[in-house]
């Protein structure tokens, strides 16, 4: 028994050598750890922060960037009411159609619908910033090595360029960034947005929000996965201690 | 044990039982059925193994009624998966890492063979039956995380497939016909999708032969003795189901942390980027449990001898009963070979890791060392000692090993084995 124990956990600790391996991070620069509140078993997403970082997300982000996998509707998992949410649909504009007479038209966006994007297409997107695309923003979080934390670090990662690095032109220098050039312009700063809870709009609280955000659309499951995570796992345990009596009394008889 | 035959049997089960043995059949199998006293929890890696293909297929049941098979839009069907269905995310990455699970499960099984000499006579079809299981489980894997055609899905399944170029003349012409073109692209994608889904039920044709092949001599077990008389067995009910549920509640634990907190932990972060054809990841490097492989084949500066390497890592398997010839089957009474079998696991580990690493500098030094102890181990050891080990005493009996382990006192048997 403790040998096949001994035996799993080298195999848990072998999956965790190869994980790390196999996902380290591509800059060598150490990621700026934050203590995320969705971190952790009973991790949770702090709706007022969400909240702010959607404000962020609109009014920053997404002039470049789209986050195609939500729906408008979805924003009520960050705390907003239906009622609120339409207000917010209607001030994108969307493409449907055809009507009756065979025509496209515009018209507000709904709740059912997903979120606008800003470019039509890949090639007007790269026209309109000097060749590169804007990735989509929806699973950015888990898209990459390192996660919340990259994300958080990369908008805290400018710095200017260091003397003989030869740099490209219209690229910005971002240590954390994979070869240390980035076509995307520092997009933060202090009082960038205004929020409207009064909380101060620091260019790292500001950082912090958007990377919240940015968490839950990559993972809008989350806080569902891991209380229903927690309640499997105390079940299991309970009916695993019950079969070890069992198994313990049946093996009884044979002595 | 008592004869339970469908006569002695009244009622509506004895009436369907005298025309259709379901129940006796049920009762010769998973009852009454004689097993070794002694198993250890070694032994519960089987009926795991089995249940985690049942998980499998249900779940990709599921999931393959949300999924879409189209290079445009298999991505976004299976974030709908993830936020839209019901429970998707749930159904989602149980399917995604019970895969992993499967092949810790599937790989600590065999190791067990290997340590107790399970291979060998009378057991060799079942073994044999057991590696096409582990094919056939290689093959549904690699192409069901081609499906979300995500990064990693697409070059893997380009660097995998290309790996067919390398043998001459008719190399160029496999790898047109798999992909169905002249890329990886939605033809390769369709017909993954079509075999990934079908596969499965031919590892489900192989288990049920698997399953027959063990139930004809019974399990082995840790002393590798032949069963001599009943009191060597116990029925299979009560006391190796209730074992079995025992070790299903702690691998359900495992499984449920896997599932709920660390979902994407043995993933890699580039599937959640869309597939690019025109943009290749800087580490382009397979799932954990191919990884072994993975270095075998870049260990070797010759593409096509890479290539057949690796399959003959898997293929060398089938041989194991008659590289190993040596009678006794438990390495708990080989004291060589159980050295060698140790160096064995940590070199299957080496290579795993060395696998997930770039190709070059130490590297590549560690995993050509990692390598040739590989298949040292199998051609080179296996024979070699299977002539000429010594083995420690053997006990009389397994019913005699066990009451020597219960008194821990180590008497001298009086059958112990030398060449």
């Amino acid at each position: 028994m403790l040998s096949s124990l001994r035996k799993v956990a080298f195999l848990l600790l072998f999956l965790i050598t190869i994980d790390s391996g196999a996902n380290a991070a591509s800059s060598n620069v150490e990621l700026i750890k934050q203590n995320w509140p969705f971190n952790g078993i009973f991790g949770r997403f702090d709706k007022a922060s969400l909240q702010r970082g959607f404000k962020v997300y609109s009014e920053v982000c997404a002039a470049c960037h789209g986050i195609r996998h939500i729906s408008y509707r979805d924003l009520e998992g960050i705390g907003y009411s239906p009622d609120e949410i339409k207000v917010i649909a209607a001030e994108y504009e969307i493409t449907d159609g055809p009507n009756d007479e065979g025509d496209m038209f515009t018209r507000e966006a709904k709740m059912s619908d997903k979120f606008v994007e800003p470019y039509e297409n890949e090639t007007i997107a790269r026209l309109s910033n000097n060749g590169s695309y804007p990735p989509d923003l929806s699973l950015i979080v888990k898209a990459r090595a390192g996660g919340a934390d990259y994300i958080y670090s990369l908008l805290n990662g400018y710095k200017d360029f260091p003397e003989n690095f030869e740099a490209s032109e219209g690229m910005y220098y971002n240590e954390f960034y994979p070869g240390y050039q980035i076509a995307m312009p520092s997009p933060i700063m202090d009082e960038i947005v205004e929020f409207d809870d009064g909380t101060e709009a620091t260019h790292l609280q500001i950082a912090r929000d958007v990377t919240s955000f940015l968490a839950w659309t990559a993972e809008p499951e989350l806080e569902v996965r891991k209380s229903l995570g927690v309640k499997t796992i105390f079940f299991l345990v309970l009916l695993t201690i019950m079969l070890l009596g069992v198994k313990r009394k049946v093996w009884k008889h044979l002595e | 044990m008592k004869e339970n035959t469908s006569e002695q049997n009244k009622g509506l089960t004895g009436w369907i039982d005298k025309r259709l043995p379901v129940f006796t059949f049920i009762n010769h199998n998973l009852r009454d059925y004689p097993t070794p006293k002694n198993l250890n929890y070694f032994w519960n890696f089987g009926s795991l193994a089995g249940i985690t293909l049942v998980i499998m297929i249900v779940t990709g049941i599921l999931l393959a009624m949300q999924y879409t098979a189209d290079t445009e839009l298999a991505f976004d069907s299976v974030e709908r998966i993830m936020r839209d269905v019901n429970n998707g995310w749930l159904l989602r990455y149980i399917h995604m890492n019970g895969a992993s699970m499967f092949f810790i499960i599937v790989f600590i099984h065999i190791f067990r063979g290997l340590y107790y000499g399970s291979y060998k006579y009378p057991r060799e079809i079942l073994w044999m039956l057991g590696v096409v299981i582990l094919l056939l489980m290689m093959a549904t894997a690699f192409m069901g995380y081609v499906l979300p055609w995500g990064q990693m899905s697409f070059w893997g399944a380009t660097v995998i497939t290309n790996l067919f170029s390398a043998f001459p003349v008719v190399g160029d012409y496999i790898v047109t016909f798999l992909w169905g073109g002249f890329s990886v692209d939605n033809p390769t994608l369709t017909r993954f999708f079509v075999l990934h889904y079908l596969l499965p039920f031919g590892i489900v044709g192989v288990v049920a032969l698997h399953l027959v092949a063990l139930h004809q001599f019974g399990s082995n077990n840790p002393t590798g003795l032949d069963v001599k008389s009943e009191g060597d067995t116990i029925p299979f009910h009560p006391y190796y189901t209730v074992k079995d549920y025992l070790g299903l509640g702690v691998y359900l634990i495992v499984f449920a942390g896997l599932v709920f907190f660390a979902p994407n932990f043995l993933g890699h972060p580039d599937n959640y980027i869309p597939a690019n054809p025109l943009q290749t990841p800087a580490h382009i490097v397979p799932e954990w449990y191919f990884l072994p492989f993975y270095a075998i084949l870049r260990a070797v500066p010759d593409k096509l001898l890479g290539v057949l390497l690796m399959f003959a890592a898997v293929m060398v398997l089938f041989f194991l009963p008659w590289l190993d010839k040596h009678k006794v089957r438990s390495a708990n009474f080989r004291p060589y070979y159980r050295q060698f079998y140790w160096l064995f696991i940590l070199d299957c580990l080496v290579l795993g890791w060395v696998g997930a690493m770039p190709a070059e500098g130490v590297y590549v030094l560690i995993s050509r060392v990692a390598t040739a102890y590989y298949f040292g181990f199998f051609l080179i050891i296996m024979p070699f000692l299977s002539r000429f080990e010594k083995t420690t005493d053997l006990p009389s009996s397994i019913s005699a090993a066990v009451i020597s382990e219960k008194f821990d006192n180590k008497e001298p048997s009086s059958e112990s084995y030398v060449k």
